[in-house]
This record gives C-alpha cells, structure tokens and sequence, in this order.
C-alpha cells in the first residue's frame, strides 16, 4: 500500500482528518524549506505538497505567483526540489510528500528520467495542475509504475462522469477545487461545498482532499467536517510573505497558524 | 495522390502538439466551446452573418496586390501583397475576433475578456464588444501598456476596461496567463476570445479556420490575377494566427513553398530573441504543447523583439507540426533587417507596414532575388504600421 493510502487510512480508523500545508519549494529562500517541512511534521500536519516553482503558475493567485517568482529568483527548480525531499527523508520516512506544480519543468527533465528522480527522492505523489487525464497517460503509467499516486483535480463544474474518470486515472486522494477561481481567492461557500462532496462520494471511493479557500481555523475545521483532508497554502504563504525579513518569525507564524488548524480539526 | 491534410485529431493533437493541457476547471467550458464551435462551423445561418460582417464590417476581400516596383527593384520573383492592413482595425486580427464574438453571442456569454500584446488584438476584441454591445476586458502586460500607448487609448475609447498586468515579464504571456486567471474565475458568463492560434483546444484550430478567408481569397485572386498558383508564400509568425490563415489552403498544394519568419530581436545567437521554432524546444505552455523559449529547468525566459506582436515565447502547435514534417520551413529576421524591410516597402510602394509584418517584408526582400521573374510570392502584410510610428521614430532617435 502506498503511504498516501496507508495514511488516509490511519487517519480515517482513527476519525481524524488530514492537515495538508503548500508551501512553494525555495520560497523565500533554498534554506527555508527543509526545517520548515519538519517543523510542519512537528505540528502535527499529516501530508505536505511541495510546489515546484514555475515561471507561469497560470492556475495561481497573486500570493502563490509571488512565491514561485522569489524562489526562481534563487534559482530553484524541480532538480533542487527533488533534492529537498531526498534530503527530507534523511529523517522523516513516514510523512507522505507530494510534488505540486506545472507541467513544463516536468517535460523539460524528460517524463521518465522525472519518474526515476521522484522515486529515489522517495516521491509519494504528483499533482500537475495543467495535466488533465486528457494528456496525463504517459506520465501516470509511470508514476504508478514507481509506486507513485498521480494526484487529480476535481472542481465545482466537474460532471459525474468526470469524477468516475478521475477515480480511474487517480490514486492516493482527490483534491477538490473548492471555488471556481486562482487559489488564495475569496471564500469558499460551506453549503456548495458540501453537496458538491456528496456527488462526488456517490462517483468514487478516493479520499477527497478540498482545498482552495482555507484561510483560519474555522474554515478549516468547517472542510474538515466535509472531506478527507484540508490543503492549506496562500494563507502559509502570506505569512512567509508579511516577514521576508525575518523567516523565523515567517516560521512560528506558519506553526501558530497550522496548530491552531490542527486542533480546530481535531475537536469536530 | 497523398492524402490529405486533416489536422488536428479530435482530441486537439497535431502530431505530438497541441492537446489540452489546463485546469480542471477549464475543462467544462473548453468542451463547452468545442462543442459549439462544432455547431455553428456548419451552422448556414452564422455563416452567412459571418461573411456579411467580413464583408461590409471588416471590408473584405482584401486586395492581392502585386508590388511591382518592388518586385522589379529586386530583380527576381513577382511579389503580391496580401493587403490585411486594409481591414478595419488595421489588422488581420479581426477576421478571428468578428468570428469569435459572434460565437460567444450564440453562446449567450455577456463578458468578453482578452490578452494582447501590440494591442492590434486588443483594439479588435474591444471594437467588436463595442459594436455587439459586451462588457470587454483586455488584459495587457505593464511593459507593452507603457509602449503601445496609443492603442491602449483606442482601446479605452472603445468602452474596454484594459489591465495593466505587473506580473513576471509583465509582456504578452503574462497577459495571457491573467486572461486564463480570469476565465478559471469567471467560466459562467465570460468568454476568453484568444488572439492567436495558441492556448488549448480548439483554440488552435478554430482561429486558424477563422483566419483562412485570408489563404482563400489570396489562392482565388492569384489564380484569377496570374492565372496559376504562387510558388512561395511568406508571412510573419507570432503565435502564428495571420501565418497559418495564409498558408492553411495551400498545405495540399505541394509545389507551393511556405515560409514563416520569427523575429530575430538582437539575433538569434545573441539569445535576445522571439524565434521558438528556430531555436527553441518542445514543452507546455498555455494549454498546448509546442516550441517555446525555455531554460534547462523548463521556466519560461524572456523574449525580445522590436515588434510587441511578435514578443512571445511560444507558438501555435500547428506550425510545431508543420515544421517537424517539412511542409512549412521557418526563418528568422532581426531587429535591424526588419526596419530596412519596413522603409523599403514604405518608400518603394507606398506602403507603410506593421513592425510584425516588415519582418515577412525583410526576408522577402532576400528571397525574391533567388527566384526567377516568372515566379510569384505571395506575402502576408498582416498590418498597417500606424500603430508602430512612436517605436520607429524612437529607434531611428527622431522626436515626435
Ligand atoms: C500586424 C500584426 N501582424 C502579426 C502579428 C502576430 O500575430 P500572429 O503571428 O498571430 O499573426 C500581430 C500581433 O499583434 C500583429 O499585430
């Protein structure tokens, strides 16, 4: 059994939900991502989705661009991102990590010499946003060859038929865009949300993280009470964002900020 | 006989190029579009209001125009002048936006949005939301709004909102990526009118056969004016809209040379370009798969070129494609060679280009000599150069 699976198994004997932070590799600087991933395991986080930095984060708001563009910035990239996860399981082999980004850095190392990297890296999954099971078949077969889930996106506008394609193609979990829109926007409708999670439990049996919206205890708590799992990004990264001076201060704020989430979770 | 050309497959692909590569939430109204796109190409009704609009709103057909001071100047091949620049707006840019208002009018969308990047696109998807009565937003990188100001405002009197996009680049694919961000937001009531033959399917093809009146009427007033097919056929490649509209008809048409030109900007070896075909590589962009501008980490670099039209680090797949199998050959054209193209068409025929199309002029300007006297280019003029006289006399250090 993969660790996504094994995980979400865990969680969903134990009648938890899983806490899944984003936060863009590099970003605001190389150093800043490794002790960040352990402390967020130290918080108590369940899964983390690491960006790759992109030039053109098409599907992103302005907080998450602005992430890509400082670490760019500082030269990261998907071979120093694999690096940071290889040097992450050093210490941390249990904590599922998955690799969230755009397509191109992918194509431009070669799909299968990426398959490769991400397996020695110890890769637990990918989710490439412009990568609909339209053109994803080449890359998946071998990801799922590696022992690596291929993570797809659900949205508010998905049919039926969409979600029984996507729980063919995926593994892992689901990850439910929660509003029509660029991540970091607006608020995410609890009433929408929840009827849109019963269609899509009626089409697969995957978990179903949801993100896009989460922004506070409280609507993590509220998502938590409808999905597997809660991704949270533009609101960890702001924090990084409001303290590019001071990243250990960026670093407690993040912290606060997840085990305030945690515990909101925990107490459903 | 070889069979014929019949691209893309119905999933978007020309070969490896192309396809569909978005969101999920981009999906819904990507089909959505296909399918309606589907309906209406074989619809007489739109049809018809669509050449009625081409013909008493854009002004079409265009005249295939045979330069021939210049062609006798140069001492080779006959050169004519598909004359875009005559279309209303200035460009060749309308014959797709008439074609996708429409459709978004059928649609029952009451938002218009776009990118652009001269801004010739922009002031063709404005001029057509003013006329159809749309709410119309342009979408248009910081750098291009400080240098096409003059477009800018044309567009801002056409009763569009234009935002200046601050992010990355802050040029033409920039734009493009806020255009996306919009649609994601928007799906329900908005229609993204895309001005080139890019972004996902069906995109690339249904710009394309939008901007193919521009190949017809030129095939039928060669064969009509000369009595015979062209030999070579030469056009500007941006993303490759007013290109592939010249060259579409011809694909079957063996004996007919096509060349598409990028632009050079400082020169290709300098690597301060826009000539992805000549020098760039496979990836994804945009929703399609095609040649791009890319590092070895595959992020997108910067482009440069004299011309804001032809400054993008892409291309529409189809050229991808073209390219690989050899039907189409692609050269590229400086900075430099371009300005000596565009004073020569301007002084020996009277004719002022677009900076985008003076780079089909400067490579002409190279060929027709190769050629015979009985042979015949036809050359895209995909613009008129009104747009670009404040760049050109900045270049050439004259103050207005
Ligand atoms: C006059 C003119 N020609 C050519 C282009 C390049 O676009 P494409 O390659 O799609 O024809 C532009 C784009 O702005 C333009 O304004």
């Amino acid at each position: 059994m993969s660790r996504l699976a094994a995980t979400f198994e865990a969680l969903a004997e134990s009648g938890r939900k899983a806490l899944i932070p984003f936060i863009t590799a590099g970003d605001p600087k190389p150093d800043f991502t490794l002790p960040m991933m352990h402390a967020m395991v130290e918080a108590g986080v369940d899964v983390i989705e690491l960006g790759i930095p992109f030039s053109d984060p098409m599907a992103d708001g302005p907080v998450i661009q602005r992430a890509s563009e400082r670490a760019l910035e500082h030269k990261m990239s998907l071979r120093r991102t694999l690096t940071i996860v290889s040097e992450f399981r050093r210490t941390n082999q249990h904590t599922p990590v998955v690799l969230m980004g755009y397509v191109n850095p992918i194509e431009a190392m070669g799909y299968e010499d990426f398959a490769n990297a991400a397996q020695r890296a110890d890769i637990d999954g990918v989710l490439t946003v412009d990568l609909p099971p339209e053109e994803a078949e080449e890359c998946s077969i071998l990801l799922k060859a590696r022992g690596i889930d291929p993570i797809f996106l659900l949205a508010p506008n998905s049919s039926d038929e969409r979600i029984k394609k996507m729980d063919t193609v995926g593994s892992g979990y689901l990850y439910y865009v929660s509003l029509k829109g660029v991540t970091g926007a607006g608020h995410l409708d609890v009433v929408d949300v929840e009827n849109k999670l019963n269609q899509i439990r009626g089409n697969t049996g995957l978990p179903v993280a949801i993100g896009f919206g989460v922004k506070d205890a409280q609507t993590a708590k509220t998502v938590a009470g409808l999905g597997d799992g809660v991704v949270v990004g533009s609101a960890l990264i702001s924090k990084i964002e409001a303290n590019l001076d001071d990243q250990e201060r960026a670093k407690q704020d993040i912290i606060e900020l997840l085990t305030s989430m945690r515990q909101a979770m925990d107490s459903v | 006989m070889t069979e014929k050309y019949n691209m893309p497959d119905e999933r978007g692909h020309f070969g490896p190029y192309g396809g569909m590569f978005v969101a999920e939430t981009l999906i819904p109204p990507i089909q959505e579009l296909n399918a309606a796109y589907q309906q209406y190409l074989q619809d007489p009704e739109f049809i018809a209001e669509l050449d009625a609009d081409l013909q008493h709103y854009v002004g079409r057909p265009s005249p295939l125009y045979h330069a021939e001071r210049w062609s006798r100047e140069l001492g080779g091949a006959q050169i004519y002048l598909k004359r875009e620049d005559l279309n209303h707006t200035g460009a060749h840019k309308i014959n797709n936006t008439i074609g996708q208002a429409l459709l978004a009018k059928r649609m029952g969308k009451t938002r218009i949005i776009a990118e652009t990047g001269a801004g010739q696109h922009g002031v063709a998807t404005a001029t057509v939301a003013a006329r159809l009565g749309l709410e119309c937003v342009v979408y248009m990188g910081a750098v291009d709004v400080a240098r096409q100001s003059l477009n800018v405002y044309r567009m801002k009197l056409l009763g569009a909102k234009v935002v200046a996009v601050e992010s990355g680049s802050k040029t033409l694919k920039d734009a493009l990526n806020e255009a996306l961000r919009d649609w994601v937001t928007n799906v329900d009531n908005t229609f993204y009118i895309i001005g080139t033959v890019a972004g996902p399917h069906p995109y690339p093809a249904m710009v394309r056969d939008f901007q193919t009146i521009i190949g017809r009427e030129a095939k039928q007033q060669c064969l009509a004016q000369v009595g015979r097919l062209p030999d070579a056929l030469v056009a500007c490649v941006g993303g490759g809209s007013n290109a592939i509209g010249l060259f579409y008809p011809f694909i079957d048409d063996h004996s007919v040379k096509i060349i598409g030109v990028e632009a050079a900007g400082d020169g290709v070896e300098t690597g301060r370009h826009s000539a992805p075909l000549c020098a760039g590589r496979p990836g994804v962009l945009h929703g399609n798969r095609t040649y791009l501008m890319e590092d070895d980490d595959g992020e997108i670099i910067e482009t440069h070129s004299i011309s804001a039209g032809l400054d993008y680090p892409g291309v529409g797949p189809e050229h991808a494609w073209l390219k690989d199998t050899g039907r189409a050959e692609y050269v590229n054209i400086t900075d430099t060679e371009a300005m000596a193209g565009f004073h020569a068409l301007t002084r020996m025929e009277g004719i002022i280009p677009a900076l985008e199309s003076s780079h089909a002029m400067a490579y002409t300007m190279k060929l027709a000599p190769t050629m015979s006297k009985d042979e015949i280019i036809i050359v895209c003029l995909s613009g008129r150069g009104d747009k670009d006289m404040q760049t050109i006399a900045q270049r050439e250090g004259i103050e207005l």
